[in-house]
């Protein structure tokens, strides 16, 4: 919304205040000022009121004509202009020599073989309308040769407040409105709008009108005739424009001139199209034209003004075609109302249409204005034109009161919500000067809201403490820290392990975190081969291809390994996301947490891509919970899982997760020479696994003895049940030192430590346990490698 | 004989200078000292001398013989030298100026930019929580004071799933949880509720340089019985102070968000101009819009199970993405979830 402060300035005055400070305090006070403030008129000088004496076809050129002006001086100006609608005894605007219009300063020079001293301008070249079809003609009674500023308000500070500040704030959308923030910020009273006063009208007959629906709060209308004026005066025409707003012509500049001014929005009906006014609502849909020549539905939920059954206007929005003013009217019939602001916003969200009457009245305007803006629109425009004759008395129906907001609270209550001291004076004129009704007795306050903020904005006490102390202002806060006793802080195990599996997955493992979106990449799933699964979608996606929540991470993985083929010959990725397994018995999403893991190399390693994975996880765990990793096959529950090696990670009998392999068939679409080896962990079943800590052991001072045994085998299990079998609490550690993989010829090494903390082993002892172990695979035809 | 001896321990000086290697020298050792060397072999020549003679040559011999064993030893270590020195003068010199490629893993941004948040809020005692993407219309709306038809709810627009619950479009979506949780704490043992939730939220519009429908934010919030407006101001402050290293002004404009009760914009002074001047990065203004904060409202300490009239507090959201490309001058948001390694994998370690 644009603001002009000499609008403002009607309402308060600032004489001898620094105007950008102001509007810098507003933005700190009231609402966020847009950055470039527009400083009206300041690009513009010596443009002066000259009357045409005499126009002549200039001989060479059919647009071109040779005027001589009187701009006040002695002698009058030869001016060569090519507006079309100059004639004899016409006023303009002059820019006479040596003025200044943005850039150019005007010289006399030469124009089409004539000298040319000075230029006649349009109001779009003045910068107070957009209007360049000819230059201005001033029509007010005006000397030639007077500059242009000193008889309209061309010089205008015009500033910008963002519509989204102003949402709670229904008073806001007019300058009275804000011109009350001024005068609160810059402690000057505000001045009382003046008049007209309707009582002289009580007489005359009612508007036939009747509120059929609850959804409209108020309705007020009045009827007059003879409005003879067209063109809005000058001033009102240049405030319009200032404010973003077009002068169409006197009846509906002046209903948008209230709007701006109060904040209430006005029509004009013909009168003899709405002899009885109904608001209410049909029960079938149907079309309607609205003013601008568009024909809109209609629904059985959207509001209506009608002659009796006649639709002429969506209520709160815009005016129907049918019942414009047009040339002939005569009559006309006044209309200033209230509805339901959740109604308004709803329906011009169906009729994907906003006005700016819409938007006044979907932030709750206050019905108090409707008769108010009535008595202003009369004042007005009988100053305008003076023939305009009232033919009805205020017909007003109050339908829905919005209930008094009353609220008490005291100055502990201040103190204890802003931190600081703000003295008992000081809250009572803050409130005053922002129209509240304070009594205030010792340090206890009773506040009335004033109707204006009483719509929904101010219902509670911290509402007032926020009116306190924004015009208190939060820069004069004196700022402190809390005294809060300590205690300490515990953080979330998930979170916790979610950190260091990030640090270990980084930092030893070389690994790149990326992140995804909770959707699957539906087409880029489907150039792998890949089927689009999820247990739930969303409703409101715009685009299909982020519809549906992902079930696993990896098919997002697998999409970010295939758009960054090419980066490095080997390189990993990981990302701890979230995705939906299926839904609860109360139809309610499963969200798990899920960390995902990727391996990708090119060539044909992938055995060795496989235990590094497996070497990351089994990490993992015992970093992080000092335990071990055992891992069981499983079927593939995905069309991406390879059938083989595909393994469940398991600690403590329960399943985290699982790594496995890409599939063939999707393997083949990702990259044909290379391998992709993944990991899925679910990071709260993690996070559940309690750490089973450090248990120091002191190593053995006594030398410890090695045994080297290579068996003729595939299968590493055997041996190692067999040394299971064994039970010997010399063993101490178990490697695989080499596997020969040659299909029969295959062959497996281990090695065994033994060793003991009280003595020197013999190796009579070790030879006895190792013969046991050779023995026992010995029965399973594993025989030992000679 | 004497003749003899003399010439040997000329010839010996001689060929020890010539023994080049380890193999030489022991040949001539033995040559010398063996049992059938020239030494040993003077010796076997003394026979025929008188016993006074004997006793005057052999001393000779002897200290011939030590001689020798000390010069070969001694020729011995030059050699060893010798052989180090030749190594070393035979190791080449590596061309560093060859490029090499870093091998390291990389952090998100997001994951970078969160833990510094965390680690600054968690020094200031605040618990750090963790909270689904998923949420029902409660937790992300009706308990922070934000009911059916309220025009917020247009402001942001929200995925809705099949079911009815929706993808949170703002962190504040935990806060009732957070307020249940660390309630009963607060009234029973005064343990004031301060804690802070990043998380991932999401709004249905498109998606361009600056908008993306996928974002981190990290809400924070404290109630005590005596939290204020001046509390707010002060960790506004500290915190972002702490962010950015550096003293950075703050300035608090009235905002409207249905959660809070004064509700405000806060705005930090430009990092490039200070705020002094007014530069492009801050749109000439001096001033950058930062996070939304307020007091918690009333209807929101309620519905958390906490008394309003006994208790206050305050709340901020954190845009963590936008913090991620203030800090890295990530130029456009999309970056952030592309999933590009010539991206992501600029970012390491930041502590």
């Amino acid at each position: 919304m644009f603001l002009s402060m000499n609008w403002i300035k009607d309402f308060v005055d600032l004489s001898g205040l620094d105007e950008l400070k102001l509007i810098n305090q507003f933005s700190l006070s009231t609402a966020e000022v847009e950055n470039d403030i527009q400083f009206k008129g300041s690009d513009i000088s010596g443009i002066v009121v000259a009357e045409i004496k005499s126009v002549e076809d200039h001989p060479e050129s059919k647009k071109l004509h040779l005027l001589k002006v009187d701009i006040g001086a002695d002698e009058l100006v030869d001016v060569v202009c090519g507006a079309p609608n100059v004639r004899v005894g016409m006023k303009t605007a002059f820019a006479k020599v040596g003025a200044r219009i943005g850039e150019i300063e005007i010289a006399p020079r030469p124009l089409a073989g004539y000298m040319s001293c000075g230029m006649c301008c349009s109001e779009k070249e003045i910068g107070i309308s957009d209007d360049h079809s000819g230059i201005m003609e001033i029509t007010d009674d005006v000397a030639n040769g007077t500059d242009l500023k000193t008889i309209y308000a061309i010089d205008d500070i015009v500033f910008e407040v963002d519509n989204k500040s102003l949402t709670n704030r229904p008073d806001l959308w007019s300058h009275y409105g804000i011109a009350r923030e001024f005068a609160a910020i810059a402690g000057r009273p505000l001045k009382e709008l003046d008049f007209a006063d309707l009582k002289a009208y009580d007489e005359l007959p009612k508007v036939d009108m009747k509120i059929e629906d609850p959804l409209c709060y108020r309705y007020s209308s009045l009827q007059f005739e003879n409005c003879t004026r067209s063109v809005s005066p000058v001033d009102m025409r240049i405030r319009l424009f200032y404010c973003g707003m077009r002068a169409i012509n006197f009846l509906a500049d002046m209903t948008n001139y209230l709007m701006l001014e109060m904040g209430q929005p006005m029509h004009a009906f013909d009168s003899r199209k709405v002899g009885k006014i109904r608001i209410k609502r049909f029960e079938k849909d149907f079309d309607f034209t609205t003013l601008d020549g568009v024909e809109r539905h209609i629904d059985p939920e959207t509001l209506m003004i009608c002659d009796d059954n006649t639709p002429v206007a969506i209520a709160g929005i815009m005016g129907g075609l049918d019942s414009e003013i047009v040339e002939d009217t005569n009559t006309l019939t006044l209309e200033s109302a209230t509805f339901d602001a959740a109604s308004i916003r709803k329906s011009t969200v169906r009729l994907s249409h906003r006005t700016d009457a819409s938007m006044r009245y979907e932030k709750s305007l206050d019905p108090e204005l409707t008769t108010a803006a009535i008595a202003r629109f009369v004042y007005l425009i009988k100053q305008f034109d003076e023939g305009v004759k009232i033919v009805s008395s205020l017909t007003d129906e109050y339908a829905y009161h919005y209930p008094e907001v009353e609220l008490s609270f005291d100055k502990a209550y201040v103190d204890k919500y802003t931190g600081i001291a703000i003295d008992n004076d000081t809250i009572v004129n803050t409130l005053q000067r922002l129209g509240f009704g304070v009594v205030n007795n010792g340090d206890d306050f009773t506040v009335k809201v004033p109707s204006w903020r009483a719509t929904k904005d101010v219902t509670i006490k911290a509402d007032i403490i926020e009116e306190i102390t924004r015009i208190y202002g939060y820069d004069n806060f004196e700022i402190h820290t809390a005294t809060a006793p300590l205690f300490p802080t515990r953080p979330e195990p998930v979170k916790k392990d979610e950190d260091s599996v990030k640090d270990i997955l980084v930092k030893h493992y070389n690994l790149h975190e990326l992140h995804s979106y909770v959707w699957n990449y539906v087409d880029e799933l489907k150039e792998l081969g890949i089927e689009n699964r999820g247990v739930i979608k969303l409703m409101n996606a715009t685009n299909p291809n982020i519809e549906t929540i992902r079930e696993t991470m990896i098919p997002t993985q697998l999409c970010q390994i295939k758009s960054n083929l090419g980066y490095a010959p080997a390189y990993g990725v990981f990302e701890v996301g979230r995705v939906v397994t299926g839904m609860t018995d109360d139809n309610l999403c499963i969200e798990e947490k899920h960390l995902g893991i990727t391996l990708y190399a090119k060539g044909d390693n992938i055995r060795d891509q496989y235990f590094r994975m497996k070497t990351i996880i089994e990490t993992l765990v015992d970093e992080l919970k000092h335990k071990k990793v055992t891992f069981e096959k499983r079927e593939p529950a995905f069309d991406f899982e390879h059938p083989v090696n595909l393994n469940a990670v398991i600690v403590d009998g329960v399943e985290l997760g699982k790594i496995g392999m890409l599939h063939p068939s999707v393997m083949k679409k990702l990259d044909k020479r290379a391998n992709v080896v993944f990991a899925e962990i679910d990071m709260d079943k993690f996070a559940a696994i309690e750490n089973n800590s450090i248990h120091y052991e002191e190593p053995s001072k006594f030398p410890a003895i090695e045994i080297d045994l290579s068996f003729l085998t595939s299968a590493f299990a055997p041996i190692a049940k067999a040394i299971e079998n064994a039970a010997c609490a010399l063993i101490k550690d178990v490697d695989v030192i080499d596997i020969y993989d040659a299909d029969e010829n295959s062959s497996i090494a281990v090695r065994i430590t033994f060793s003991d903390n009280a003595r020197t082993l013999t190796k009579e002892e070790v030879a006895a346990v190792t013969d046991g172990i050779i023995a026992d695979l010995e029965q399973q035809n594993i025989l030992l490698k000679k | 004989m004497k003749e003899k001896l003399e010439q040997l321990k000329a010839r010996l000086s001689e060929e020890l200078s010539a023994a080049v290697d380890g193999k030489k020298l022991e040949e001539l050792r033995v040559s010398y000292l063996g049992k059938k060397g020239s030494i040993t072999d003077l010796l076997k020549g003394m026979k025929a001398l008188s016993n006074e003679e004997k006793k005057e040559f052999g001393q000779q011999v002897n200290a011939l013989k030590q001689l020798a064993a000390q010069s070969i030893a001694k020729r011995a270590e030059e050699l060893k030298q010798l052989e180090i020195q030749r190594e070393i003068d035979a190791t080449p010199a590596f061309d560093l100026t060859i490029p090499t490629k870093e091998d390291r893993g990389s952090y998100h941004p997001i994951t970078l930019v969160q833990r510094e948040c965390e680690r600054i809020f968690t020094t200031m005692g605040f618990n750090v929580e963790d909270y689904p993407e998923v949420v029902t219309d409660y937790e992300c709306f009706e308990s922070v004071n934000v009911p059916k038809n309220h025009p917020a709810r247009d402001m942001q627009d929200t995925y809705y799933l099949e079911n009815g619950e929706l993808l949170k479009s703002q962190t504040s979506a935990a806060q009732n949880a957070i307020l249940k949780k660390y309630g009963k704490q607060l009234m029973e043992n005064g343990m004031p509720i301060r804690a802070i939730f990043p998380g991932r939220c999401f709004r249905n519009e498109a998606t361009d340089a600056t908008h993306e429908n996928t974002f981190f934010q990290m809400e924070g919030v404290m109630v005590d019985k005596d939290i204020s407006i001046s509390n707010l101001i002060y960790f506004m402050k500290t915190m972002l102070s702490e962010v950015f290293q550096k003293d950075v002004k703050v300035r608090l404009r009235p905002g409207f968000f249905p959660f809070v009760e004064p509700g405000f914009e806060l705005d930090i002074s430009c990092l490039i101009c200070g705020g002094e001047t007014g530069c492009p990065s801050c749109n000439h203004s001096g001033w950058l819009e930062l996070c939304p904060c307020g007091m918690i409202h009333p209807e929101v300490l309620k519905e958390g199970g906490i008394d309003p009239e006994q208790y206050t507090g305050f709340a901020f959201g954190l845009g963590l993405t936008r913090l991620a490309m203030m800090k890295y001058g990530i130029k456009d948001i999309r970056d952030l979830n592309s999933g590009s390694l010539k991206v992501m994998s600029q970012f390491t370690d930041d502590k």
